[in-house]
């Protein structure tokens, strides 16, 4: 064992009698998804039946603590609505729930291992396709599955890799790193660890990290942060609980944070408020980037981003001030056709001040696992890799990013251009309710398909409408597992507690399948076995991971000053020049602007005016609420129950003039970006003063589980995706799901017939 | 026993339903029925730039202060959840001391 690693010190092993029960400690991810894994104690009776998960009060990422989504989990995993064994449905069949017919595992392998041999044997390993979701724990399965079989279009359902993707990209191609904030979390001792600083400053950037728990950071660290004394600048269209406690609020018309970036920047360089040291040591293309923040005037700014030109330099002030400034930033910035310039923008702000690898600043985090990209690309043959689908059309997809495009996929499916695609294996995503866009055009494209396998805890709209097989998945107390997803990873295990039935996990089911498909490429006869090669680096094996865990890996701060960011050992940072770029040559050398520049969001009252006359509202999608996980936990009675309707939430004075009130069914009716098409979905109406009279926001994932299977179950009516186009910008990662136009109307009988 | 109280430090509780949930889960509550409930105070602006935007906790009849977690030396389940650390159960002395330390609390007597 590596003796570098801190381990928490336990009274009792992870596994223990508590009277008539048995207590098991682990993580809790997932399903039902997450991207966290907060620490939790699942107890059982001797049988193997769950009886409650509370928060491990021991767990140092967690403390103790759990979002609703966790506490409810006994009620998720003894759902009715679980899938409890493989099951088959003719093709012909497709969409008719009553069609299925329960089989064994070893049937379901069997037909699967046939067809898509079938498929590998007359159109090539590219033709199946493999897709992935968020939040359940899967990339590195699902890529090896992928990559083993010998298919290089493994990807997310998600249009331009439009979450967190593009700023880690965007950081790469900067700083040769990915950056999170410092709440101390890379830390066994947490807040109490000498060499950690609590932040002065926290800049929430187009996150609510309260209630998101996203990207690997439990939203509260901010609230323990603030309790120590950080301070608080929020980027957000709503006025959050978080901006409510702000020092500086900028409430952002949808879309415009590049500029506002742009201009803080601007601020700084004016005001001389930028750390002259640390950009003069470790950054380059600082004349380049002043010159081109200079286009960035608060003033202008301010009046097309619907802010005050005063809170952009009293939050440039106070960000520039801060000794440890964290830039907590959130899923807005990938959600624009423009992405990556949004991301460079707001990266920048954390380079020119200095906030870079410090304490109470921004930290590389640690990885056992570097999942992001999958695992096992090397079991892809070479002249298999030069046929993903994406490069051609994107120059980001040849550099480093290992999974294929969506766009380009729905196309080839529809086209058979430039071959045909046959085949779907559809793992932890439900892609006509969330993540992927134009519901409609995707399934009539998925239809097309010979062969589609569904691997999914619950039945969902996705695949009662398109699955041929369906594989049940279990839930993380049901499967042991590894936690080594986003943020600052930790060993830290999933432990099994409770009897599966007739489930199997994500990783079984690959392990298995892999086995079949490419005995080399999964050398391992027990999932367990498979964890213990990931942990290999860490001189661990899995079972001792689990004794020994939560364990956290040896962390210093200022890496670029000791060489330890460089594979050379050079002091600097990992890109071309060594140093911070904030004029980026790596984004030249893919033909993209080489330093950020504000796009308008490609539907917007400035880009589209006529458009915006008939579609008078600037429409936000994707606010996240207590109770959900994307187009998860619908199924779950308590909490539904917290917020169990899609709603819009519009101002006083909005609701006034369309002359409709609380509660009220709404349509949201808008443009699917510039393609002249129009389409719309279902809100009720939620009247809040927390947002501007000209913006409206609502929360996305929408179905009803309840609703009726050959409706399925009423997505159509009620996911806001449809608003969007497949297709994304120019780098192919970011695509607009945040910043669209709609009008909104009552939902009538006369209307309604859908 | 009859001297517990709840002590609330309702500066920094986030409404993030986390004591509601643990409640009705630990005590098989059906949906609407809650042994702890929190309330919105807010949103709403005043004086250009300030908000007025709280969340306040309350224990309800159905609330047994988790006797037997206390007993079993443990946190009761909605403190151990807070997701901000905001509420407290203890000996209603001792926490009217506490109280007198930091503004923004609230102490509950069931
Ligand atoms: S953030 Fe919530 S759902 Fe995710 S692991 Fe933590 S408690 Fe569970
Ligand atoms: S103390 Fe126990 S019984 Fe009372 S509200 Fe909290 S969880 Fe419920
Ligand atoms: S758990 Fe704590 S922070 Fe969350 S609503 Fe309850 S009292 Fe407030």
């Amino acid at each position: 064992m590596d003796d570098q690693y801190i381990f928490v010190e336990h009274d009792k092993p992870f596994r223990y009698e508590d009277g008539e029960t048995i207590v098991t400690r682990g993580s809790a991810w997932s399903a039902p998804g997450c991207h966290l894994g907060c620490g939790v104690l699942i107890r059982t009776d001797k049988q193997g039946n769950l009886i409650d998960v509370e928060g491990d009060p021991d767990n140092p990422f967690n403390q103790g603590r759990l979002c609703v989504r966790c506490i409810a989990t006994k009620e998720a995993v003894q759902s009715p609505y679980r899938l409890q064994y493989p099951m088959k449905r003719d093709k012909a069949e497709r969409g008719n729930p009553d069609a299925w017919q329960e089989i064994s595992w070893d049937e379901a392998y069997d037909t699967i291992i046939e067809e898509f041999n079938n498929v590998k044997e007359n159109y090539g390993a590219e033709a199946v396709t493999f897709w992935e979701g968020t939040g359940r724990d899967i990339s590195a399965w699902i890529s090896r599955l992928a990559w083993s079989f010998g298919s290089p279009n493994f990807l997310p359902s998600l249009n331009g890799l439009a979450c967190y993707g593009p700023r880690v990209y965007g950081c790469f191609t900067l700083s040769g790193s990915f950056w999170v904030g410092d709440y101390s979390q890379q830390f066994a001792d947490r807040y109490d660890n000498p060499q950690w600083k609590c932040p002065e400053v926290i800049l929430v950037w187009g996150n609510n990290p309260v209630v998101a728990n996203s990207d690997g950071a439990f939203g509260h660290w901010a609230t323990d942060c603030m309790k120590r004394g950080s301070k608080l600048i929020v980027v957000d269209s709503r006025c959050t609980w978080l901006a409510a406690k702000a020092e500086v609020w900028l409430q952002v018309r949808p879309g415009t944070d590049a500029a506002v970036a742009l201009a803080m920047a601007n601020v700084m360089i004016e005001e001389d408020l930028y750390d002259k040291e640390f950009v003069e040591l470790w950054c380059t293309g600082l004349d380049e980037y002043s010159a081109n923040a200079a286009n960035y005037a608060p003033e202008d700014v301010a009046e097309y981003a619907w802010v005050d030109a005063d809170d952009i330099r009293a939050a440039a002030r106070m960000y520039a001030a801060a000794d440890g400034g964290v830039i907590q930033w959130g899923v807005v910035l990938d959600q624009k056709d423009e992405a990556i310039p949004s991301c460079q923008a707001v990266a920048a702000l954390m380079m020119i001040t200095g906030n870079i690898d410090n304490p109470g600043g921004m930290i590389k985090p640690p990885e056992v696992l570097m999942y992001l990209n999958g695992w096992g690309a090397e079991l892809l043959p070479e002249e298999q890799a030069a046929k993903k689908l994406g490069p051609n059309k994107y120059p980001f997809y040849n550099a480093g990013v290992a999974v294929a495009a969506a766009d380009v996929v729905i196309e080839a499916i529809e086209t058979d251009q430039p071959y045909p695609i046959k085949a779907a294996w559809i793992q932890t995503t439900n892609l006509l309710a969330c993540m992927g866009v134009d519901p409609e055009r995707t399934l009539e494209a998925f239809k097309k398909l010979d062969f589609i396998v569904g691997v999914d805890p619950y039945m969902n709209p996705t695949l009662q409408a398109l699955a041929d097989i369906m594989l049940p998945v279990c839930m993380f107390p049901e499967r042991s597992g590894i936690r080594c997803g986003d943020g600052c990873q930790r060993i830290e295990t999933i432990n099994k507690a409770v009897d599966p039935g007739n489930t199997k996990s994500d990783m079984q089911i690959n392990l298995e399948l892999g086995k079949r498909f490419n005995p080399e490429g999964w050398p391992w006869d027990t999932v367990e076995e498979m964890f213990s090669n990931i942990y290999g680096s860490t001189g661990l094996t899995f079972e001792e991971a689990q004794a020994a865990a939560p364990g956290y890996m040896p962390f210093e701060y200022y890496k670029y000053k000791s060489g330890k960011l460089r594979p050379d050992g050079s002091p600097g940072f990992n890109t071309p020049s060594g140093r911070l770029e904030l004029w980026s040559g790596m984004m030249a050398s893919f033909g993209l602007d080489p330093l950020p520049i504000y796009k308008e969001p490609s539907v917007s009252p400035y880009s589209t005016p006529e458009l915006y006359k008939d579609f008078p509202l600037v429409l936000t999608t994707g606010a996240r609420r207590w109770n959900t996980f994307h187009a998860e936990n619908r199924q779950t009675p308590h909490l539904r129950a917290m917020h169990s309707e899609p709603a819009v939430q519009m101002h006083p004075d909005t609701a006034a003039s369309l002359g409709v009130s609380e509660g009220e069914w709404v349509w949201l009716e808008g443009p699917k970006g510039t393609t002249g098409d129009v389409a719309r979905a279902k809100r009720v109406v939620e009247i809040t003063p927390i947002i501007d009279p000209r913006v409206v926001s609502t929360d996305h994932g929408w179905w009803h589980p309840e609703g009726d299977p050959k409706k399925l179950y009423d997505v159509m009516d009620l996911n806001i995706n449809k608003l969007m186009p497949w297709g994304c910008g120019p780098s192919g990662i970011g695509a607009n799901y945040k910043s669209l136009l709609c009008r909104i109307y009552k939902v009538e009988e006369r209307n309604s017939h859908v | 026993m009859s001297n517990r109280a709840m002590l609330v430090d309702y500066e920094w509780c986030t409404g993030c339903h986390s004591c509601e949930l643990s409640c009705q889960m630990k005590n098989n509550l059906p949906v609407g029925q809650f042994g702890i409930k929190i309330t919105e105070i807010g949103p709403w602006q005043y004086d250009d730039k300030k908000w007025q935007y709280t969340y306040v906790p309350m224990i309800t009849d159905q609330c047994n202060m988790c006797a037997d977690r206390i007993e079993a030396g443990k946190m009761p389940l909605c403190v151990q959840h807070c997701q901000s650390g905001c509420i407290e159960i203890g000996d209603v002395e001792q926490l009217k001391l506490k109280m007198t330390n930091k503004s923004k609390q609230l102490l509950i007597q069931p």
